[in-house]
């Protein structure tokens, strides 16, 4: 052994010395590229307003204060809206997203070189474009309201139901499949007898929590026209009525609060 | 409530004295009737309150199918030269907020995952970095990219800010998950041999939430990157701005090269994390 021979003894350390010098270069680069990226965000800034933020968030909070109660009759509907929003969407959204799962796990794929890479596509393009931006093309496609929001939610959420509900599928256990196979049923009998069952519980736990997300993206959809609260939250700014503001998060965060309580209510009943 | 997967043999396995049942039904998926129908009845009364409130101005869209058909046209035959000088300016400006707020990110959720959790922090600051995480989850990145524009001026800096916020949030929680469910005996024998707190956290616990730290921060950059292409529709930066002028022009030839770059990016960003997660791991 080598350390036996050298006078002093080696002390233990965790990593040998091609590994720390592997991991000095990495934090070397690492360093360096986001050295260069700050810099580049800070030429585009005017310092001068980020030294006055103290002050300017300090007078937007005094504005803030007291949230203006009496506004709460406007924005019922609004919260209705953005309700369905999220529901209706979420629903439109697993229509179509159960299909495209079933094209994209590998066990029922019909065809793994062409059908399955078309659906991992779908799956991929609805997942990279927020739902904002979905609401952004559908307002300027079908015109602002509740439906572009509707169309948008729903567009956003099939990636995510798909590719949670193919990895489910593609987890399944075969025997309960070649049992209901073996009794002669056909290709639809076995899709509803051996296979949904066992993937329904996932199905469900996905379903209510996009819900939820759904929930949380269609209080600013109306950002850009696309229906529900923030519709009035983009009014109230750009009046800086900020007691408004107010108001309007406190809703919001109680909106939110109250999807996630049902939706961890529904999936802790599921599991 | 009592919702349960369905067991197929539950029907066949109970009595067989009795005459064999001459068919046979699956076993619902919600057991108790009054629930499966009285949530039944929920829907479809939902349903038939909100599609009646819905107001749907069917010859705006018939009007809309023209444009879309030119937007479907304008996927096909993306315009990448029109404006590429505004393109590529909003694209690395992305990158370069997604790659900083990332690491800003990253290192305010560290510490604040070490205190949110539970086995590792005394109480009073475990409350506090909860708080934190929280606040932090509670509100869209729209609405805190809103504030901070409003706070700080518009440019990519409240961009940053909005993002590494955003990050906070998701990395801290999910970090304080991991850290509960350490394998307490490694940590114990590190200390076992008289190391510091420092020592301990750093050859007790790190190495055992290194793995899940890396994949979670790479799959942040990702979220990131698509995050900052919403945040610059309210003026923090990014290539949400040109997309915004993209459509409010109806140049959807442009939107569309806009697009088709942010799912390439975000579709080779997925690759290489999966690809550097496999070898973490």
């Amino acid at each position: 052994m080598a350390e036996t021979l050298s006078s002093t003894p080696k002390v233990w350390q965790h990593r040998n010395r091609n590994q720390q010098l592997l991991s000095w270069f990495l934090w070397l680069i690492g360093t360096a590229i986001f050295m260069y990226c700050w810099q580049i965000v800070s030429e585009s800034t005017t310092w001068f307003f980020v030294w006055d933020a103290p002050r300017i968030a300090a007078d937007i909070g005094s504005r803030m204060i007291p949230p203006r109660w009496s506004y709460i009759g406007d924005l019922l509907e609004p919260l209705w809206d953005t309700l369905n929003i999220a529901t209706i969407g979420t629903m439109m959204a697993i229509v179509m997203a159960v299909p495209v799962a079933f094209l994209a796990a590998r066990n029922t794929t019909p065809s793994a070189r062409f059908v399955r890479p078309i659906a991992l596509l779908i799956i991929v393009s609805s997942r990279s474009i927020n739902s904002l931006i979905w609401a952004l093309l559908l307002v300027s496609i079908i015109g602002p309201g509740v439906v572009a929001g509707i169309v948008a939610i729903s567009f956003r959420s099939i990636g995510f139901i798909s590719k949670l509900l193919y990895e489910a599928i593609e987890e399944i256990d075969k025997n309960q499949v070649e049992a209901i196979t073996a009794t002669g049923a056909t290709g639809l009998q076995t899709l509803v007898f051996g296979i949904f069952p066992q993937i329904l519980p996932a199905f469900a736990g996905i379903s209510v929590f996009r819900w939820d997300i759904n929930i949380r993206e269609s209080t600013v959809l109306g950002l850009v026209g696309a229906g529900g609260i923030g519709l009035q939250l983009n009014a109230s700014l750009n009046v800086l009525a900020w007691p408004q503001v107010t108001l309007i998060l406190i809703l919001i965060l109680l909106a939110v609060i109250f999807s996630e309580w049902i939706s961890a209510k529904v999936r802790h009943a599921i599991i | 409530m009592s919702i349960e997967a369905t067991s197929p043999n539950s029907g066949v396995s109970g009595k067989q004295s009795a005459a064999l049942p001459e068919s046979w039904s699956r076993p619902p998926f919600i057991k108790n009737h009054l629930l499966r129908w009285g949530l039944l009845l929920g829907v479809v009364l939902y349903l038939y309150l909100s599609i009646g409130s819905l107001e749907v101005n069917w010859t705006r869209i018939y009007e809309g199918l023209d444009r879309g058909a030119k937007f479907i046209f304008g996927f096909m035959n993306p315009n990448f030269a029109g404006r590429w000088n505004d393109i590529s300016e909003g694209i690395i400006e992305s990158l370069v907020m997604t790659v900083t707020s990332t690491v800003i990110g990253i290192a305010i959720s560290i510490p604040i995952g070490f205190g949110a959790a539970s086995n590792l922090a005394p109480l009073p600051i475990y409350l506090f970095c909860r708080g934190i995480i929280a606040l932090s989850r509670s509100f869209q990145e729209i609405i805190v990219a809103i504030l901070f524009v409003a706070i700080f001026g518009f440019g990519p800096l409240a961009g940053v800010l909005t993002l590494s916020f955003a990050t906070i949030g998701f990395l801290s929680k999910l970090l304080a998950e991991d850290i509960e469910s350490i394998d307490k005996s490694q940590a114990e024998a590190v200390k076992a041999t008289g190391s510091p707190w420092w020592q301990w956290i750093n050859y007790g616990v790190q190495p055992q939430i290194m793995p899940r730290l890396i994949g979670l921060s790479l799959y942040r950059l990702d979220i990131n990157f698509r995050e900052s292409a919403v945040v610059g529709l309210v003026g923090a930066g990014g290539i949400g701005a040109t997309l915004n002028t993209a459509f409010d022009r109806y140049e959807y030839d442009t939107a569309a090269a806009i697009l088709i770059l942010i799912i390439g990016i975000v579709m080779l960003s997925e690759y290489i994390s999966g690809y550097i997660r496999a070898g973490v791991q």
